[in-house]
C-alpha cells in the first residue's frame, strides 16, 4: 500500500520558537517508564529519519515526543544508522531491543525547496509492514508533517484517533501584558490572537475550531467575547450589567452557556452565539458557574456552592424546569472546574485535598473518583479530543506552566513555553479536514 | 483660556487614571493624581469631597475574612457614608469591584468576588442608594493589589473597591 498526501498550509502561523522541555529526558525514558507507566504501553523504536540532519527541523524527535507524551507508548532505543528501506531491517536486532513496532523513514529536499518525508511502520514480531506513507511539505511545515506522522502511527497501533495535529489555546501573562495564544498541541508555533494590558481568562473553542470565546477585563469588568480566528473579528456576546464570564459552547456551536450576575448572584444563562436570545438556565441563591455541556447537548455540569461548599452538579438544559440539579461530587469540600470527557461517560475536574489542588476524573455511572496529578496548584483541566490526555495549568517555582497527563494518570509531562506566566489552557477540536 | 487648559488637564489625568489600573500598580497612584487636580465642583462624578483624605468618602475598600463575603461591622460606617452620598447625589454612579485571593478556580473566584461586591451593593441600597446608581462586578483573582503568595497578600486581595463614575 502506498499512500501519498500533500500537506496543506491550513495554518499560516507566524513561527515563534518556543522551548519544549520534557521533564524526563528522552534518553532516560528508554529504560524507565515515566511515572510507572502501564503494561499496556506499546514499545516502539523510531529510527532516525535518513538525511534529516540537512533539515532545520528534526522529524524523528517530534514524532517520538508526541508518541511518548500520549502515555500509550514506550520509546525503545533506536540508535544506529538511518534505514531507508524495510529490506535493510534486521528484525532480530529490534526484537532484542524490545521493540514491538519500528518506524523507519527518510527525508529528501526537492529542487523547489519542499521536503519529501516518507516512513514505514513495521510490526517487528510478524516482520510485516503496517504503513507506507510519503508526503511532500514546505520546509517550514516539517513539524506539522511530524505531527501527522505521529497521528498515523498512533491511529494504526491504538485504533483511536490521534490528536497531535490539534491546537491548544491558553493565556500568557508577561509583566502587565496578557495574550491569548494558540499553539500546536505540543506548545510550539504559538501565535497571539489578542494582546491586552488587562486580564483574559476562560478561553473556549467553538466545536468547529474556528472561533474562541473568552472573558476580557479590558472594560473594568468581565465581558464575554467571541473571536473568529481567521478574520480576528470579535463580538461581545455577553456584556450585561454586572459580571459576564465562564463561556461554554453547546456541541452544535449555536449557543453559549455564560455566567451572569445580571439578576443577582452568579447564575448560568444561555445565549445564542451572536449574543441574542438570552435565557436563564440555573436558579439558585448562591454561585452557579463553570458550565460545561454534555456531548449530546442535553445537560450541563457546573460548579455550585448551594450546598455550602463548591461542588459539581448536573442539570438538564432542555425540557423540565430548571433548578432540578443533581449533585455529583461528594468527596472533599472543594470540587470545581468540571469538563465532560468527549465520550460523555466521565468528567474531569479540580479536587482540593488539604492545601493541594489536583486534576481528578469521576465516572458518571459508578461515581468512582481517581486523582490524576499530585502537584500543588493544578487548574483548568481540558480533555484532548480523544480523551486520552488532559491538558491543565500548574505551577513550578511560582510560574504558571501547562502540563499534560495521560487519562490513566501514569504519564505526565510539562509543556513549558519560553517566557511568561501561562494559564487557562483549552484543548481545541480535531481539524475539520479529517 | 486657562479654563480650557484645566479642563484638558482633567481629561488627561482621568484618562491616565483609567489606564493605570494594572495588577501590581495598586490604586493609590491614580487617586493621588486626581486629588492634586483642580477638579470642577460642578461635575458630580468628580466631586472633590470624594478625594478629601479627611473625609470618610475617600476610603474606598472593604475587606473580608477568608471564604467570607459578609461586610464586617468596622466597614459599616464607610459603606453607609457612600450610600448617603449616592442618595444626596442622584447623578452619581459607582462601580463596586469585588476581588478574591489567588487560591482555587479562577471562575469560582470570580463568582466569590461578585458575592463580595453584591454584599456592599445590598448594604448601600438598604441605606437608601438607588439600585440604578450601583453596578457590582467582580475582578476575581485577576487584579491582585498585593502580588505575594502569603496570608498578608491574600487578606489584602479579599476586597471590594468602590469606584465612582469618572474615576
Amino acid at each position: 500500500m502506498l499512500t501519498r498526501s500533500r500537506q496543506s498550509s491550513r495554518h499560516t502561523f507566524t513561527l515563534a520558537l518556543l522551548l519544549w522541555l520534557i521533564c524526563t529526558p528522552l534518553q532516560a525514558a528508554l529504560d524507565i517508564e515515566i511515572f510507572g507507566g502501564g503494561a499496556t504501553q506499546i514499545p516502539i523504536a523510531i529510527a532516525p529519519f535518513a538525511a534529516e540532519e540537512k533539515l532545520k527541523q528534526s522529524v524523528t524527535a517530534v514524532v517520538a515526543a508526541d508518541l511518548q507524551r500520549s502515555g500509550l507508548f514506550r520509546l525503545v532505543d533506536a540508535s544506529g544508522p538511518a534505514l531507508r528501506d524495510p529490506r535493510q531491517i534486521v528484525y532480530s536486532d529490534w526484537k532484542n531491543r524490545g521493540a514491538a513496532a519500528l518506524v523507519i523513514g527518510s527525508t529528501v529536499i526537492l529542487p523547489d525547496g519542499q521536503v519529501e518525508v516518507g516512513f514505514h511502520l513495521m510490526d517487528v514480531a510478524k516482520q510485516v509492514q503496517l504503513i507506507d506513507h510519503i508526503m511532500i511539505v514546505p520546509a517550514d511545515r516539517l513539524r506539522a508533517a511530524a505531527h501527522q506522522i505521529a497521528d498515523i502511527i498512533y491511529e494504526k497501533l491504538t485504533g483511536d484517533v490521534g490528536v497531535f495535529s490539534t491546537r491548544i489555546a491558553y493565556v500568557v501573562k508577561q509583566g502587565n501584558k496578557y495574550a491569548l495564544q494558540v499553539a500546536d498541541a505540543d506548545g510550539f508555533n504559538a501565535q497571539s490572537i489578542i494582546e491586552y494590558s488587562e486580564p483574559i481568562i476562560s478561553p473556549a473553542w467553538s466545536p468547529d475550531g474556528t472561533q474562541i470565546a473568552y472573558v476580557s477585563f479590558e472594560n473594568k469588568k468581565p465581558v464575554v467575547y467571541v473571536q473568529t480566528l481567521a478574520t480576528r473579528a470579535r463580538k461581545a456576546v455577553a456584556n450585561f450589567k454586572g459580571s459576564n464570564s465562564a463561556p461554554a459552547w453547546s456541541p452544535d456551536g449555536k449557543k453559549l452557556a455564560v455566567v451572569l450576575s445580571l439578576q443577582g448572584g452568579s447564575q448560568i444563562f444561555l445565549v445564542n452565539a451572536d449574543g441574542s436570545g438570552l435565557q436563564r438556565l440555573s436558579q439558585s441563591s448562591g454561585i452557579d458557574t463553570e458550565p460545561n455541556f454534555s456531548p449530546d447537548g442535553q445537560s450541563i455540569i457546573f460548579t455550585s456552592d448551594r450546598g455550602g461548599s463548591p461542588q459539581i452538579y448536573r442539570m438538564p438544559v432542555t425540557g423540565t424546569a430548571s433548578g432540578a440539579a443533581e449533585r455529583l461530587t461528594f468527596e472533599g469540600s472543594y470540587n470545581v472546574s468540571p469538563h465532560h470527557s468527549r465520550d460523555g461517560k466521565s468528567f474531569i475536574f479540580i479536587h482540593r485535598s488539604g492545601a493541594r489542588f489536583n486534576v481528578a476524573v469521576q465516572d458518571l455511572a459508578t461515581r468512582q473518583v481517581q486523582l490524576l496529578t499530585d502537584s500543588r496548584f493544578d487548574e483548568s483541566p481540558s480533555p484532548a479530543p480523544n480523551d486520552k490526555m488532559i491538558l491543565y495549568a500548574t505551577e513550578v517555582k511560582g510560574r504558571g506552566i501547562l502540563a499534560v497527563v495521560s487519562s490513566d494518570g501514569k504519564t505526565r509531562q510539562e509543556l513549558s513555553m519560553q517566557v511568561g506566566d501561562i494559564r487557562e489552557p483549552a484543548w481545541g477540536p480535531l481539524p475539520r479536514t479529517r | 483660556m486657562k479654563k480650557v487648559i484645566s479642563v484638558l488637564l482633567i481629561g488627561l489625568l482621568s484618562a491616565c487614571a483609567s489606564q493605570t489600573t494594572q495588577p501590581t500598580a495598586g490604586e493609590e497612584k491614580p487617586a493621588a493624581q486626581a486629588a492634586a487636580a483642580p477638579v470642577a465642583p460642578a461635575d458630580p462624578n468628580l466631586n472633590p469631597i470624594l478625594r478629601d483624605p479627611n473625609n470618610i468618602l475617600s476610603k474606598r475598600s472593604v475587606y473580608y475574612d477568608y471564604d467570607s463575603y459578609v461586610v464586617k461591622n468596622e466597614y459599616r460606617p464607610l459603606v453607609q457614608a457612600h450610600a448617603q452620598y449616592l442618595r444626596g447625589n442622584a447623578g452619581a454612579r459607582v462601580l463596586l469591584q469585588g476581588n478574591a485571593d489567588e487560591r482555587g478556580s479562577r471562575e469560582y473566584n470570580l463568582a466569590l468576588g461578585q458575592k463580595r461586591a453584591d454584599s456592599v451593593k445590598n448594604a448601600m441600597t438598604l441605606s437608601g442608594a438607588k439600585d440604578s446608581q450601583i453596578e457590582s462586578v467582580s475582578l476575581g483573582e485577576e487584579k491582585p493589589r498585593a502580588t505575594g503568595h502569603d496570608e498578608a497578600s491574600w487578606a489584602e486581595n479579599r476586597r471590594t473597591d468602590i469606584r465612582y463614575q469618572g474615576e
